[in-house]
């Protein structure tokens, strides 16, 4: 069935800010459907309020809306499209994840679709309703004859003892309609039902929970189906978790495809998943269904079904190369499976089930560290931040390269030192608890002697698994115990996975200190000649020749083994190492600007070739580049690679320096091994990196720091900061996202820092710096071609100076600085590029104080908010950096249109649009393991896992849109609660009164209250949390507040006053805003929705409008 | 699972290529025609498959072994397979329903295998080389290259072979219906798999399994509503004596369903010639469409030969018993996939729609089969 004629002009929802359980996945899905659609020639309008996503790059749509993704705003752009004579035909939102898919079902409620006369493409309401209300859903499974967990759906917490009265505990508790399994989890005892029940019920939007039997500690499967209009459906790809039931599958390693099922088993589960994709109805592309195996018996349930493309779905396409995103847009608009080519091996067709001849492994990547206090034990509510896929061709192979592609201490077993007092029942009851490394402590029970049973009675985790893990240690024995490590030895090592430094460690264990290094052992193993070979993911197991080079390496022990690199001599290669799995402070911004600068250089005629391990990411996308590899960017697989990569052809040189500091560690690492370099050179890196050294670049500059000092002691670092003065930013040097940094107001907290931070050593020395308390932040973000300087993005934070830059709001182009400000911010930052010999991107955050411009710190690489200047100034900064590192300069770029041609940044006319970008925060997936909430109150230590952006034309409404973009709308009636600190009310009178005068209710504690009256604003006064019943607390859960302004009081401490009342916004989604500065923002962000409310342009209109206001200052500028 | 116990062996192919790996199952060396099966399940379903009679198999799923041995799995009696090649075994199964493992049944049944093959680089090299003879030599019985190749090179090239004899059942043996017997078929066993006569037990259909041999007036003796021409090895050239028996049932009108081998004979006692692919399809992912209802099926496939269908698959031909026309084609090659008799109760397909190992999606053919007999009941 060809495509269908009646569809012109589709609108595709993205998700939105990157959160737990909704991550790049979908930027990597969107834009593969945007990519399809147009190619197609259907005129394509998205909407997506995430910058750093490459789908939002203006020229993947004819219209490109980052706007906040509601229904609302939903209607403004079909509105808008019409008023420009583009009627949207049909929205596509099965890409967009859950986000995406409740706007649709809020779009249908409020009648828009029937308004507009909009088709839902991909699936419709009822199938997507069926999908998701897990009653329905259930009643479907069994109808066609499928298992299910016994269960009840529940509206109260009565119904959810009653069904627990009949089921018994444990019990699952899951609301209905949140996505990434929020505010589920498993209830043990009736004080865990209790609070979980109550959590889930908010957490549902419709109120709802499913209380289930439990199925923890069975096997648990995923199939990721396709159908198309035909009622053709395919299974792509089936997944097998390692850990089992009761872990999210987020949460879970996982492993494809499924290793210990018979056909039997695998075909009953195939039928069935088919039979429930069909009796859902999912109308067209892909769906996820989720099972659970009784290792005893074998019974098999189904638990859920996503009808839409997921993460899960992201991880099948990439490990199976059979491109689920790109094929789900195909099919919505009409095609059947059997007319699509399968990109791979280009003869067949896309109708078939991809067969792998490897084995994937992917494991999660958590962020415990950065929310104290948290319950890091692993539920049905998914915690991770993102995760790594490795490729082998076994098991223990894939495994391996996993688990150091998590860069975490621990890369791979035995890597750190074992903690002493270990013993077999002690690790195995840690064990037995799921929490992120839980494997280590199975790893260890096993070595000291547990066996595979009790490991597996322990887990839960497969034996089969669990074997290979004891394998794997077997050939860990033998590399330690052999007397010398011969070829034979040193490639079956190779072969179960273990990475040089694996072999090393194990090695300094047996006494071989000549092997005991990583270097070491990499040089015998290249004088010996093992290397790995690289293989094809080919969605066929060789069964056709695949014409797409997306390569893994793997070592073979046969001699006829072969490795298919084909040979490249035409054009030099460029080598783009890529950020790994996502965590905070490290996300979809990095991998932005490595698939910009394949994209750019590409159209420069280089080939390109990409190594990274994320499966989430565009990056991944064998699409992205002209050779993928998918591989752990450690120094080992990465040399392998290059290695590869330099007898295929010539390599021109590798880029570090836009994948975050993942691949920047690298960089003296593959320098010192003779690999030529593009940009930025190492020692230029260290330079900045050095605190000393990049001290003596400012000193010899005249540029202001705030004063520092180093310190391995507490006696080093109390003189430090008796010199300097408190309060005092202390931190760990080399870190990103602000690990461990605080800020810290007195000597005891000095004291109480540096016992806390165990790992100072004098090659990791504390940094503590003076801290510009109440001092405007600037970042910026320049390119540098050795000779020109061209500022890329200068923007104003819009909290003070000490919340970490990741989760500060600002805006660009700065709101309060001065034309002489920005200025001065162009010669600092050209001093700073061109005296640290910076060719490419460079990040420099300053901080205003009393006229006086500090700089705070420089980073000679692409910063996390390379996307947002980009889109705010409409210009590629990753692309032309890329290209900068090749070899063009700053005015050949200007010259071609890749950079504007007169000015940048820093003289954005008036008229320019103005871009506010706001930090998304997860504190609503974390709970202590009481239940409460963390707190959420902002610090120096990067806690944000994603980002929005609100555009418009000017700062109120821009504001407004970024708030309701991550938080949801700023409120434009109602009632505000005001508590602030002795230092802030001064600040403050004003912006409260304003509110007053907008139609506010003001209520306020005591203190502040006073304060409030005395200055004519009625006040109504309301207890504090321990002052006893009916007090702020139980107002703001009782939905009668709508704003909370609450800046924290004292200066050092857990500061936990406003605790109570930060957990309760967060728990009830009401906007809760700590600084004044803050508070100024979102007042003006009222008042523009009470005015003129706010309406939408695509980023397409705001970029002519921009590139007009240029033209006519320019011109304005030569007639003067 | 120690280097220190890996005995080395050797998978030498007839064009002189040598892959070496570590023997397991049992030791000796193994001659047959060297094919790739890339299923990700069912290695025991292929290994017990009378169709691989006399082929030396390479998994290209690179863990194999690893749910062990499942007594109810069997397609048939025995391991048909003449070796198996693979890269890693599983050294501990996992599966609630093992009850052995796979080196353990290799051993007792005298089957050999090499392990820690680049199986990928050899499926490459088979796809593009074609199906060849291979040797696997195991232990003491490796030796030098050139003697090896020299004994591959002596065995019997698998075209031209008639195998059906060899595996088919001597003795007639009946399944029963599961309920009450709808109708009987005649089962032609020219290597057929347990899963066959189980798939017509549950749609309760009695049936008879007749040995390869068996003629037009044994079948004449039985009550029968149909005819079944089973799967089976070795080249369907060869196949006269099913063939000859084929047009009388034919000529006698009465229903007919052939599967893979049972597709290759209908064509030939249509008149149609058949050939040797180059490769074969070997998998459990092979995509066809059902050419009546436009459905695209996932199939599981075996085969190394296929039917020559004289036009454009879209075409229908006539043949002395009416007209036929191409019923299945792969979507991956556009090989025949399936022959319909649009003049006679008659119809194949060249994959396996009782699966085992691989996907039931065509399972309904059975169905279309039994709907045959029943208008011929009606009818008569």
């Amino acid at each position: 069935m060809p495509r269908r004629t009646d569809l012109a002009h589709i609108l595709v929802i993205g998700s939105g800010p990157i959160v737990i359980g909704q991550a790049c996945e979908f930027d990597y899905s969107g834009t593969q459907a945007c990519r399809v659609l147009r190619a197609e020639g259907l005129r394509v309008s998205l909407i997506n309020s995430n910058p750093a996503t490459i789908m939002t790059d203006p020229e993947f749509a004819d219209a490109t809306y980052i706007e906040p993704i509601t229904a609302e705003f939903v209607e403004k752009v079909i509105i808008d499209q019409a008023r420009l004579g583009f009627p949207v035909d049909a929205i596509l939102a099965t890409l967009g994840g859950q986000t995406a898919l409740n706007t649709a079902i809020a779009l249908d409620k409020a009648g828009v679709l029937v308004r507009h006369n909009v088709e839902l493409i991909g699936a419709d309401i009822p199938a997507i309703q069926r999908g998701e209300d897990r009653q329905i859903f259930k009643d479907i499974v069994r109808e066609i004859g499928g298992d299910v967990p016994d269960s009840a759906v529940c509206h109260s917490m009565a119904e959810v003892r009653a069904t627990v009265d009949r089921l018994g505990l444990p019990v699952v508790i899951r609301p209905s309609f949140t996505m990434g399994g929020l505010g589920s989890g498993m209830a043990y005892t009736s004080e865990d039902l209790e609070r979980l029940g109550s959590v889930g019920l908010a957490a549902s939007p419709v109120h709802e929970v499913l209380i289930e039997e439990s199925v923890l500690g069975w096997k648990e499967y995923e199939l990721e189906l396709m159908r198309d209009s035909a009622d053709n459906a395919v299974v792509v790809c089936s997944i097998e978790n390692i850990d089992p039931m009761g872990v999210h599958t987020g949460d879970s390693m996982t492993v494809a495809p499924a290793l210990t099922l018979t056909d039997r088993e695998y075909q009953d589960m195939r039928d069935l998943g088919l039979k429930v994709l069909r009796a859902v109805g999912v109308a067209t592309g892909g769906c996820n269904i989720q099972f659970a195996v009784n290792p005893v018996d074998g019974r098999m349930i189904v638990i859920e079904m996503n009808p839409r493309v997921s993460r899960s779905s992201a991880l099948a396409s990439k490990a199976t190369g059979f491109p689920i995103a790109k094929i789900a847009a195909k099919l919505a608009i009409g095609y059947t499976l059997d007319e699509i080519p399968n990109d791979i091996t280009r003869a067949t067709p896309a109708a078939f089930e991809p067969t792998l001849d490897y084995v994937v492994v992917k494991v999660p990547r958590f962020a415990f560290e950065k929310f104290p206090g948290a319950d890091t034990t692993l539920t049905t509510t998914m915690k991770s931040v993102g995760e790594a896929m490795s490729i082998g061709r076994s098991f223990a192979e894939a495994f391996g390269k996993a688990l150091r592609s998590m860069e975490t201490k621990n890369l791979g077993f035995w890597t750190t030192e074992d903690p002493a007092g270990d013993t077999v029942d002690g690790l195995l009851a840690a064990a037995a608890i799921p929490t992120d490394g839980r494997i280590f402590l199975v790893e260890r029970a096993l070595r000291m002697g547990a066996t595979v049973a009790q490991a597996h009675e322990a887990t839960g985790i497969d034996p089969w698994f669990l074997d290979q893990i004891v394998l794997i240690q077997s050939v860990g024995d033998d590399v330690q115990q052999s007397p010398e490590l011969d070829a034979t030895q040193l490639r079956r090592a190779k072969r179960f996975g273990l990475s040089d430094l694996q072999i090393a460690r194990r090695r300094e264990l047996g006494g071989d200190t000549a092997l005991a290094t990583e270097e070491a052992v990499r040089e015998l193993r290249h004088r010996l000649g093992v290397r790995p070979v690289f293989k094809t993911v080919d969605t066929c197991a060789a069964e056709f020749e695949a014409t797409t080079p997306y390569h893994y390496s793997a070592y073979e022990t046969d001699a006829a083994a072969e490795s298919e690199v084909s040979p490249q001599t035409e054009r030099p290669k460029v080598i783009i190492l890529g950020s790994g799995p996502n965590r905070i402070g490290q996300g979809i911004e990095f991998d932005y600007s490595c698939v910009h600068a394949a994209m750019a250089l590409r159209d420069a005629g280089f080939e390109t070739v990409m190594i990274n391990c994320n499966p989430e990411t565009v990056s991944t996308d064998y699409d992205t580049s002209d050779r993928l590899y998918f591989e752990p960017l450690t120094a080992e697989d990465v040399l392998e690679v290059i290695a590869a990569e330099q007898i295929s052809g010539t390599v021109a040189g590798v880029i570090v320096t836009l994948g975050g500091q993942t691949p920047l560690k690298l960089a003296g690492i593959l320098e010192d091994a003779g690999v030529p370099m593009l940009g930025t050179s190492p020692d230029a890196i260290d330079l900045a990196e050095d605190r000393g050294r990049f001290g003596e670049l400012l000193t010899s500059a005249r540029l202001p720091a705030p004063a520092f000092g180093t310190a391995v002691s507490f006696a080093e670092a109390r003189a430090v900061a008796a010199d300097i003065g408190y309060p005092v930013l202390v931190r760990p040097s080399y870190v990103l996202g602000g690990r461990g940094m605080e800020i810290v107001y007195d000597e005891v907290s000095l004291a109480d820092y540096i016992s806390r931070a165990t790992e100072i050593t004098p090659d990791h020395p504390v940094l503590v710096d003076r801290f510009l308390d109440d001092a405007i932040e600037i970042d910026v973000d320049a390119l540098c071609d050795g000779s020109e300087v061209y500022l890329g993005g200068v923007m104003e934070h819009i909290e003070e100076a000490g919340i970490h830059s990741g989760d500060s709001a600002c805006v660009l182009p700065p709101i309060t600085l001065s034309r002489n400000d920005i200025e001065k911010v162009r010669e600092y930052t050209e001093s700073i590029a061109l005296g640290g010999k910076v060719v490419g991107l460079l990040n420099v955050q300053y901080a205003m104080k009393d006229e006086t411009l500090y700089v705070l710190e420089a980073n000679p690489r692409a910063s996390r908010t390379v996307p947002f200047s980009s889109k705010a100034t409409g210009v590629q900064l990753a692309k032309a950096a890329a290209r900068i590192m090749t070899g063009s300069s700053i005015a050949e770029l200007r010259a071609e249109g890749m950079l504007t041609a007169v000015g940048d940044a820093g003289t954005l006319p008036i008229g320019a649009p103005v871009a506010v970008k706001e930090a998304v925060l997860p504190f609503h997936r974390f709970r202590r393991a009481d239940g409460t909430g963390v707190d959420t109150l902002l610090g120096p230590e990067m806690r944000s896992t994603g980002e929005v952006m609100g555009i418009d034309a000017a700062f109120g409404p821009a504001f407004a849109k970024s708030q309701a973009g991550s938080y949801g709308s700023l409120p434009t009636s109602g009632t505000v609660f005001v508590s602030v600190a002795n230092k802030d009310k001064r600040t403050m009178v004003f912006p409260i009164k304003r509110l007053a005068d907008l139609g506010f209710t003001v209520v306020a504690t005591t203190g502040t209250a006073e304060m409030l009256r005395r200055n004519g604003i009625e006040v109504r006064v309301m207890r504090k949390h321990f002052e006893g019943p009916n007090n702020i607390v139980d107002a703001i859960r009782a939905g009668e507040i709508d704003l909370i302004i609450n800046t924290p009081y004292g200066q050092s401490g857990p500061r936990v006053d406003g605790y109570e009342i930060r957990t309760a916004a967060v728990a009830t989604d009401i906007p809760c805003i700590t600084t004044v500065a803050g508070a100024n923002a979102a007042i003006q962000g009222i008042e523009a929705l009470i005015r003129h409310g706010v309406g939408v342009a695509s980023l397409q209109s705001h970029q002519a409008r921009l590139h007009e206001a240029i033209t006519a200052t320019t011109a304005a500028a030569s007639d003067g | 699972m120690t280097s220190a116990v890996d005995t080395p062996a050797a998978l030498v192919l007839e064009d002189g290529r040598i892959y070496t790996g570590t023997s397991f199952g049992a030791a000796g060396t193994t001659f047959g025609e060297a094919v790739f099966a890339t299923g990700m399940t069912g290695y025991q379903e292929t290994l017990t498959d009378p169709s691989y009679r006399r082929q030396v198999v390479v998994a290209t799923a690179p863990q194999i072994g690893n749910t062990g041995w499942v007594e109810q799995d069997s397609e048939s009696a025995a391991i048909q397979v003449a070796g198996l090649v693979i890269r890693d075994l599983s050294p501990a199964p996992s599966s609630w329903r093992a009850t052995g493992t796979l080196p353990d049944q290799m051993i007792a049944e005298g089957i050999v295998g090499i392990s820690g093959v680049d199986t990928r680089a050899l499926t490459r090299h088979l796809r593009t080389a074609g199906a060849m003879r291979c040797g696997i030599f195991a232990g003491a019985a490796v030796s030098a290259a050139a003697d090896m190749v020299q004994a591959v090179r002596q065995t019997p090239m698998m075209a031209g072979a008639n195998l059906a004899g060899e595996v088919s059942t001597t003795e007639p043996y009946t399944v029963p219906a599961e309920g009450p017997s709808r109708f009987t078929v005649a089962a032609i066993d020219l290597g057929i798999k347990a899963n066959t006569p189980r798939s017509f037990a549950r749609r309760g259909i009695t049936t008879i399994v007749l040995p390869s041999t068996t003629t037009m007036s044994d079948i004449e003796k039985l009550d029968l509503d149909g005819v079944f021409l089973s799967n089976g090895p070795g080249d369907p050239a060869t196949a006269d004596t099913a063939v000859a028996l084929t047009r009388q049932i034919l000529t006698h009108r009465i229903p007919l369903f052939g599967i893979c081998f049972g597709n290759q004979i209908l064509g030939r006692a249509l008149g149609f010639g058949t050939y040797k692919l180059k490769f074969g399809h070997r998998g459990i992912n092979q995509p066809v469409v059902d050419r009546a209802t436009g459905a695209i099926l996932i199939t599981s496939q075996n085969h190394g030969f296929a039917v020559d269908f004289p036009a454009t698959a879209s075409a229908v031909v006539d043949t002395e018993f009416g007209r036929v026309r191409v019923g299945f084609s792969s979507l991956n090659d556009g090989v025949v996939e399936g022959l319909t008799c649009l003049d006679a109760p008659a119809f194949s397909v060249q994959f396996h729609p009782e699966a085992s190992g691989g996907p039931h999606d065509a399972a309904y053919l059975f169905d279309r089969f039994i709907a045959l007999m029943q208008t011929k009941a009606e009818n008569s």
